[in-house]
């Protein structure tokens, strides 16, 4: 909201997100099997610093850090819009099958014994698949609602859980841990950070001058629409677009649950329900809960290497009980 | 801004045609739809504001049928009082009233202090400024009821469509509301509104349109029509007329 007092409260709060994803990102360099003291980092950024420190920092955990910051933004901003165009703040990216058709694609893809590339090529096949599913079958014969697209989702999300109980009842064990980190997200599976920072990018830049209609839309198609909002296509669009967020993500780590939930609720809780401040906000928050989720994730009990879903989940549970039970909705 | 109807009919789905509606809705004037359950009032206000379709017939908004308007600039001149509204998003008064300011702000556009004072004036002429912090959905009936019509007033149109404006209030909100549509004609809008009260009808509206539930339809000013064996044979409701303070008063039998 605009006035004096809410502008400084709003610098105030870039201010925090800003600072603290650089803290996130620092700690996740910074922090590890060998951990390399704040001085060393910033040798490593100016170029110098002692090969070894480079090759950790620059080679194997920078890359990392930005890929859990920008999969983590994606999907905080994909559950924003979700629950933005099912009007029910407890949506989820997830909500509408998509991480189980990409689950059953990057399954499928370990089974046949394929790549990293091609287990992730065959997850983002698996998501776009189900988007398509749920979207054509949600337009039926009928009219297209909320309502009938959430119904199809979970529909299709319990016919996608059934396929995947199969693939793991059928797997041989060997190929087992590898699917079921994929399941809970692990952002091991991220080869490059390039495309999820890059698809962040342009999904905010995309979406900075859309906050106020999303606004409009959240009070109901038909109030949208006498406000001059033409409703359908942007339904659709954010539809597409959220759905594009997160199969991006799923492709990055497998399915990380919790972020898209509970960090956009969090944020709605602290700065009011203004998607123009809610959807940059939920990129910096999810990026910074997911960084620092995957940096405890390889460090609790290093060397080995927890699924960062169970991190999430184990941090998003309590948190996200605890606020329903506080909140007034 | 002059609504005007041409030949309009309303698609009410599994009912006959009925009668077409010539209407020439003016600046200054305060239209009553009055009806039984179901007779079409919601649908035809729907029609009237460009949600929907009619079956047959145009509506015109300064002598330009809808369809041909952007939507865009049909929010400026024309607000919309709903009946049933999604409340389930959390948002505060505030925030919901502002976004009556939507279809005059581009899309990089914050809103400005203008924009602010309009927001805040409404709310002070529902009496909702104690409540601008409040989330919409913790409030009472009559209370969103105000929200609504404070959004619409934010919205400041040439046209107001409200469909039943005076739901959930209570007696002195009922006479408050009906007192700013009012003073709105008389500072030039046209005001469309679905009403049950027929009281509430004979004081505050100058002309009525009367719907039946076969599609029949009858409409002039508000002395032609407020006869008491029409409203019976509306409502299918023997009635009682007195007379208070000049003005006709209906009581069901």
């Amino acid at each position: 909201m605009p006035g004096a007092d809410a502008g400084l409260r709003h610098s105030l709060t870039w201010l925090v997100l800003i600072l603290a994803s650089l803290l996130a990102l620092a700690l996740a360099v910074a922090i590890g099997s060998e951990t390399v003291q704040p001085m060393q980092v910033f040798a490593v950024l100016r170029g110098e610093g002692e090969p070894l420190h480079r090759l950790l920092l620059l080679e194997l955990r920078a890359p990392r850090a930005l890929a859990a910051f920008a999969t983590g933004g994606l999907l905080a901003v994909a559950g924003a819009l979700m629950q933005v165009l099912l009007r029910n703040p407890l949506a989820d990216p997830y909500v509408l099958g998509l991480s189980g058709g990409a689950a059953v694609g990057a399954l499928a893809a370990m089974l046949s014994g394929l790549g990293t590339a091609l287990i992730s090529g065959s997850a983002f096949a698996g998501a776009l698949l189900s988007t398509l599913l749920v979207f054509g079958l949600a337009h039926g014969t009928g009219s297209w609602t909320p309502t009938r697209l959430l119904l199809t989702g979970v529909v299709v999300a319990a016919g996608w859980g059934a396929v995947i109980t199969l693939m793991l009842a059928l797997s041989p064990a060997e190929r087992l841990p590898g699917m079921l980190y994929w399941l809970m997200g692990d952002m091991s599976y991220a080869r490059s950070p390039w495309p999820p920072v890059l698809t962040l990018v342009l999904a905010c830049l995309l979406l900075l001058p859309a906050g106020r209609v999303l606004n409009v839309l959240a009070r109901g198609p038909l109030q949208a629409a006498a406000l001059g909002v033409a409703v359908r296509p942007l339904e659709w669009g954010i539809y597409i677009l959220a759905s594009l967020l997160t199969a991006v993500a799923v492709t990055t780590a497998g399915s990380v649950g919790f972020v898209g939930l509970v960090v956009p609720h969090m944020l709605r809780l602290v700065l009011g329900n203004d998607q123009r401040i809610i959807l940059p906000a939920a990129a910096l928050a999810g990026g910074i809960l997911l960084t620092l989720a995957d940096t405890l994730a390889r460090t609790v009990l290093a060397p080995e290497q927890l699924p960062v879903g169970v991190i999430t989940a184990l941090l998003g549970v309590p948190t996200f009980l605890y606020l329903l039970y506080r909140s007034r909705m | 801004m002059v609504l005007e109807t041409c030949d309009l009919v309303v698609d009410v789905p599994g009912r006959a045609a009925g009668r077409a509606l010539n209407l020439r809705i003016e600046p200054g004037q305060v239209w009553g739809v009055l009806g039984p359950n179901g007779a079409g009032k919601t649908t035809l206000l729907h029609t009237l504001a460009g949600l929907r379709p009619p079956r047959g017939g145009t509506v015109l908004l300064d002598n330009a049928p809808l369809p041909g308007w952007r939507r865009r600039a049909l929010a400026q001149q024309l607000a919309v009082i709903f009946q049933e509204r999604q409340d389930g998003f959390p948002a505060t008064v505030m925030e919901t009233v502002l976004i009556g300011r939507h279809p005059f702000l581009s899309p990089w556009q914050m809103e400005s202090a203008a924009d602010l004072a309009l927001a805040e004036a409404a709310l002070t002429q529902l009496d909702l400024l104690p409540l601008r912090d409040r989330l919409v959905s913790t409030l009472s009936g009559g209370e969103r009821q105000r929200v609504a019509v404070a959004l619409a007033l934010t919205q400041t149109p040439a046209v107001w469509l409200a469909d039943e404006p005076t739901n959930h209030l209570d007696l002195h909100h009922q006479v408050a509301v009906m007192t700013l549509l009012h003073q709105q004609a008389r500072d030039g809008r046209a005001v469309v509104m679905c009403l049950h009260d027929l009281n509430l009808a004979a004081r505050w509206c100058d002309h009525l349109l009367l719907l039946y539930p076969d599609g029949e339809a009858c409409w002039g000013p508000t002395d032609d029509m407020l006869v008491p064996a029409a409203l019976e044979k509306l409502y299918d409701q023997r009635l009682a007329v007195g007379e208070v303070d000049g003005v006709r008063v209906f009581v069901a039998r």
